[in-house]
């Protein structure tokens, strides 16, 4: 197994790493009110009923350390159905990542993203050298939260998953202690396709892998690569 | 729910299960009896099955007609899940597939429960089929058309249809012909479940013994020509055995229905398999891991319920 490789080069000292009380956005977990709560509840289990999701922990185990999930992308539903997968206590620190110019469409939307899944919402438009996402997520992570991420950028159409993007290896670069867990979607993509709003209630698998991390000295292709790798791992 | 016949068939069951898991305990602690070990706790896994199907049942009966439906109708959903999750579909079935789950499948336990039988009969053959090929058309696809919404049918009538008949026999008016009013109908839903399972297991006990033709070994590696001889007989046997159970029967009319159960378990079996077969999983408990196959356990009941309905009416001459 791989351990953390503990590079000085782009790590944040933990100056950068900013107290997660003072930075705890107002929708974070700690302000979150009860219906909100409830609502996360109900939500999580009309999520898994209705995407049948059977959850597997493969070399694996569901724990509250701070963690980067990282998984294939088929469909809207995948961060719902992740976060719904999660037991309770660890669902409270995590928080996906998904897209602004989807979830910020819309007032029913709007609301499970910011107050009860507690979102992280990236720009896509608007991603520059100065406002990168990737600072943005780990600042909003704090030291506590656990993130999850899709590195392939957008949702597959084929239903094979395509190449990692490069923001996964900033994320281990920079926080090269952070567990790195990947996660295979099965099935997913024919509950809810894209370009469709109403779900078909099939049969779908969440498979959570053993943690891996950034080794020392690793090329951004070949750590992307075994990432990638990782994932397709858990098909089966 | 206090006649004597309801009374006896619950004691009879109550007392075979319990039989039976004393021998199966016992073998379980005596590992030495030269028994297949495999076999044993394939069979324990088994009785186990039957106490939860026995206590479900139990608990569904005791709250009546429209809690069984609705149990019948939650198996389907699952079970038509599990069939469509295993049947490959285009993006030009996902909206015709919304309304099969959410439209269709529940209206059609509505008509049961309210026991329209004239209106259910036909809804899904005919209705739902007029509109699987029409939205699938407008959806534009038109890729292995005829297939696509052949397997959306097929999975509609196995998972639905077939098996909202065993709910719907307590629907048929035969209380008064036993006078013991509505527990009558219960007991014969018992008594087609009863016959199922049981040719199930003798299928698998005679094919053991005395299996020497496969029927397709292809399709499947271990039903027998024996087997289901086998299972024919006993289940006939059994059927008219306990045909006082059954309220509306004569022991040999008890005895077909027995018959024509254990024919149609099998072939529902059957039928599974080579669909099993043809997308290279083992049950439908493993193409997704994890979830348990309902339509694994309900393969025979989809194919015997509709056969035991008819039966049931045609020998005893009352109308739905």
């Amino acid at each position: 197994m791989a351990l953390p490789a503990f590079d000085d080069i782009g790590m944040l000292s933990p100056a950068d790493i900013p107290d997660p009380a003072a930075s705890a956005p107002p929708g974070g977990s700690s302000a979150r009110s009860p219906v909100c709560r409830a609502a996360g509840l109900g939500l999580a289990a009309v999520a898994r009923v209705l995407a049948g999701a059977s959850v597997r922990w493969i070399a694996s185990q569901p724990d509250t350390c701070q963690r980067i999930y990282f998984a294939n992308h088929t469909s809207h539903l995948d961060a719902l159905v992740i976060w719904s997968s999660l037991p309770q206590a660890v669902r409270e620190v995590t928080r996906p990542v998904a897209a602004k110019d989807y979830w910020s469409r819309g007032i029913v939307r709007r609301w499970l993203a910011t107050e009860v899944f507690d979102a992280i919402l990236i720009d896509r438009t608007d991603i520059k050298v100065h406002h990168s996402p990737v600072d943005l997520m780990l600042r909003e992570a704090g030291t506590t939260h656990s993130l999850i991420v899709f590195p392939e950028g957008g949702r597959s159409v084929t239903g094979e998953i395509g190449e990692f993007k490069s923001g996964l290896y900033y994320l281990a670069k920079k926080r090269p202690e952070i567990e790195l867990v990947p996660v295979h979607i099965d099935n997913l993509n024919r509950v809810l396709p894209r370009g469709e709003f109403l779900p078909v209630p099939l049969l779908s698998c969440i498979s959570f892998g053993p943690p891996l991390w950034l080794e020392r000295g690793e090329a951004k292709l070949d750590f992307l690569a075994r990432a990638r790798r990782a994932v397709m791992a858990l098909k089966e | 729910m206090n006649d004597p016949r309801t009374i006896a068939l619950i004691t009879s069951v109550l007392a075979l299960l319990t039989a039976a898991t004393g021998v199966g305990q016992f073998l379980k602690r005596h590992p030495d009896r030269g028994l297949d070990a495999a076999a044993v706790r394939t069979f324990n896994l088994r009785l186990r099955g039957w106490w939860i199907l026995c206590t479900v049942l139990a608990a569904a009966f005791w709250l009546g007609t429209t809690a069984t439906v609705v149990l019948f109708g939650l198996v389907s959903f699952w079970a038509l899940r599990e069939f469509i999750t295993l049947t490959p579909t285009r993006k030009g079935d996902h909206r015709a597939l919304f309304w099969v789950f959410f439209l269709f499948t529940p209206l059609h336990y509505v008509l049961v429960g309210l026991n329209r039988y004239d209106i259910f009969s036909v809804f899904l053959p005919v209705y739902a089929t007029l509109f699987v090929l029409t939205r699938v058309a407008v959806a534009g696809d038109f890729k292995r058309f005829l297939e696509r919404t052949a397997k959306i049918q097929a999975g509609l009538v196995v998972c639905v249809y077939c098996l909202s008949f065993a709910p719907a026999l307590l629907q048929i008016p035969i209380g008064s012909a036993d006078g013991a009013g509505h527990s009558a109908n219960f007991r014969l839903l018992f008594f087609l479940i009863l016959l199922v399972q049981f040719a199930d297991c003798m299928q698998y006990v005679w094919s053991r013994m005395l299996g020497q033709r496969l029927v397709a070994p292809a399709v499947s590696s271990s039903r027998t020509w024996e087997g289901l001889l086998g299972s024919a007989a006993s289940t006939a046997l059994l059927a008219a055995v306990l045909w006082w159970a059954a309220p509306p029967f004569q022991p040999w009319q008890a005895a077909l229905a027995g018959l024509v159960v254990a024919i149609m378990g099998f072939a529902g079996g059957m039928t599974m398999s080579a669909i099993k077969r043809d997308r290279g999983v083992k049950d439908y408990g493993t193409l997704v891991v994890g979830h348990g196959g309902v339509l694994d356990r309900i393969d025979s009941m989809c194919f015997a319920a509709p056969v035991f309905y008819h039966v049931t009416l045609l020998v005893t001459g009352v109308r739905p």
